[in-house]
């Protein structure tokens, strides 16, 4: 057995240790937010946060967690099951098409903007960067990731600014 | 008593006269400014062949940071001295180079010195581009006067201790910097010689794969033996190359042109701009830097024996490091497996990468830590950066497992420093 945390709970899931977490989320927890779509670290749909930075899911091995915690889309919903801030956002502004990356992309931009909710646009199309998109929703995505820095108090700067 | 003075007279005027040397050797005039050139003053074919020149010599490896302010130089270089910025050498008047006359921007990349008459620190390797002839130099010059001035001013270089003192840096030029340009050697096919004749200049691929003396100065005795730079490892092009699988002519060929051996490996870390920007040049001119490397490297074992089956050791490797084996199998055998789909794409199996062969494990490190950008010429999977993956325990056994698995040399000691110093270098 091996015991992994997410979104606050412990669980024991009795699986092999190079089995993927992506698997194990999906498979073992019911947890089906984060989705395979390459499998190969390329497209960024698997991702979760692992103590708080974004990681494919699809390429860590459930033995690699150790102690420390996975936040998947489903774990930034308040306890009483409302969405949380940025899927709101995203569904404000129909961010989705056909949706397949949206929890990657999410909890992608939930990593940003927990550390700083004032960055640069520069800075959220570079942090979003590894995550792919194919039904071209990009400019939706940005302006969701906008509303939702502003919706924490804080928006998106549209220049970098000058470096002295 | 009398002689005692006259000692003392003899060093006072010894020393004055040493300074006086010393000051006439240091002291260099400062070249008049110039309005900047119209760009319609240079001929368009020159241009052209400036744009390749430079990006032969990867001038924007250090003089660009943001795509969008091209040459507009601040990039960090840090060396053991301290750091050192690189200047903006776009045409701005005030910032850039606007104001400099062809006689200075020779003087600048034969001899180092500013248009203000200052000495350059040789992180800007003007001992390499004495090789350069007179008309590429003025191609490159007509390439970066016709660029669009950007005013931007690069943080000033403060180096540690006596080498902030800019003067020494002639004493440094007394020693190291080679005038003369190079012969032909009429032993060697014209190829060779052009090949030769880019890497020693231009392209100065030395100051990344020869070590360094003590003043930082590359060790022409041990030329391409292989150094460490800005925290990668440029691996030897010579005789003691640690690859498994014989660079020729063609497959260097298709490396750097494309960053992409399938007899080898990916290029990795600053070699990955070095051949973007080779992907985009003349052919005949990479072919020829290939001919050169191959001639060069001819010497070294693999070229005796090509190792035609990939080496994996994996019941060994398993044994050794259990824990890792498993990391592996989940986080790396989907791409790097024998017969995972990426394989069967014509990438090549790790135990050919000269990471893993190589004395030491920075570069296996940082690649793993890191990831790698796309090569310039492959479609496919690129490896993703599993910094925040994997803790540093599991990063040091993951690379202790590689090279225990995909080679027959001893293990590495160095894989804790390499995964710290990476950590900082992310930290920063």
């Amino acid at each position: 057995m091996i015991a992994l945390s997410v979104n606050g709970q412990t669980h024991q899931v009795d699986v092999d240790p190079d089995t993927p977490l992506l698997y194990v989320l999906r498979n073992e927890l019911a947890l089906n937010a984060a989705k395979f779509g390459c499998g190969l670290g390329q497209c960024g749909a698997c991702t979760v946060l692992l103590d708080g930075k974004p990681v494919f899911s699809c390429l860590v091995p459930v033995a690699a967690l150790g102690n420390r915690k996975v936040r998947t889309l489903e774990g930034l919903a308040s306890p009483d099951g409302k969405p949380g801030l940025l899927s709101v956002a995203f569904e404000t502004e129909q961010a989705a098409q056909c949706g397949y990356c949206i929890a990657g992309m999410i909890v992608r931009a939930q990593a940003l903007l927990e550390r700083n909710n004032r960055p640069t646009e520069d800075e959220v199309r570079a942090h979003l960067a590894p995550n792919l998109c194919r039904c071209g929703t990009h400019m939706r995505i940005l302006r969701a990731v906008r509303r939702a820095a502003e919706m924490m108090g804080g928006g998106v700067r549209d220049v970098a600014e000058q470096k002295p | 008593m009398v002689r005692g003075t006259r000692l003392a007279v003899g060093i006072a005027l010894g020393s004055a006269a040493l300074l006086a040397a010393g000051f006439a050797l240091a002291w260099h005039p400062e070249i008049e400014r110039i309005a900047p050139p119209a760009s319609a003053s240079f001929g368009r074919a020159l241009v052209l062949e400036g744009e390749d020149l430079a990006k032969l010599g990867n001038c924007a490896g250090c003089h660009t940071v943001d795509p969008a302010r091209p040459l507009a130089g601040g990039r960090a270089l840090t060396t053991p001295f301290g750091t050192v910025f690189a200047t903006n050498i776009t045409p701005d008047a005030e910032t850039g180079i606007g104001a400099w006359s062809r006689a200075a921007f020779n003087r600048a990349m034969r001899r180092g010195i500013a248009r203000n008459g200052d000495h350059l620190y040789p992180a800007f390797p003007y001992d390499h581009f004495t090789h350069v002839s007179d008309g590429e130099l003025g191609a490159l010059y007509a390439w970066l006067m016709t660029r669009p001035p950007i005013a931007s001013r690069a943080p000033p270089t403060h180096l540690d201790g006596v080498f902030g003192f800019r003067p020494l840096i002639a004493a440094w030029k007394l020693l190291y910097l080679e005038e003369e340009p190079l012969q032909a050697d009429p032993a060697q096919s014209s190829d060779w010689n052009r090949g030769r004749a880019l890497a020693e200049g231009l392209a100065h691929c030395g100051g990344c794969h020869t070590p360094r003396n003590s003043l930082g100065a590359e060790d022409k005795a041990r030329a391409y033996d292989g150094a460490m730079t800005e925290g990668w490892y440029a691996p030897p092009l010579n005789a003691r190359s640690p690859a498994v699988r014989p660079w020729t002519v063609d497959r260097l060929h298709v490396y750097l042109r494309t960053g992409l051996s399938p007899a080898h490996a990916a290029a990795a870390g600053p070699m990955g701009g070095v051949t973007r920007a080779l992907s985009e040049v003349r052919d005949e001119d990479v072919h020829a830097i290939a001919v050169y490397f191959a001639s060069l490297m001819a010497p070294a074992p693999a070229a005796r024996q090509d190792q035609a089956e990939p080496m994996d050791r994996q019941t060994v490797a398993q044994h050794a490091h259990p824990e890792a084996a498993a990391l592996f199998a989940g986080a790396c055998a989907v791409c790097h497996e024998p017969g995972a789909p990426m394989m069967q794409q014509g990438r090549p199996p790790l135990a050919w990468g000269t990471p893993l062969q190589a004395d030491n494990a920075h570069g296996t490190v940082r690649i793993i830590m890191e990831g790698l950008d796309s090569p310039a010429g492959a479609t496919g999977p690129t490896m993703p950066a599993y910094a925040d993956l994997l803790d540093d325990r599991q990063l040091r056994d993951l690379t202790a497992y590689l090279r225990t698995r995909f080679t027959d040399k001893s293990p590495w000691s160095d894989i804790d420093a390499a995964v710290a110093q990476a950590r900082q270098g992310k930290a920063k």
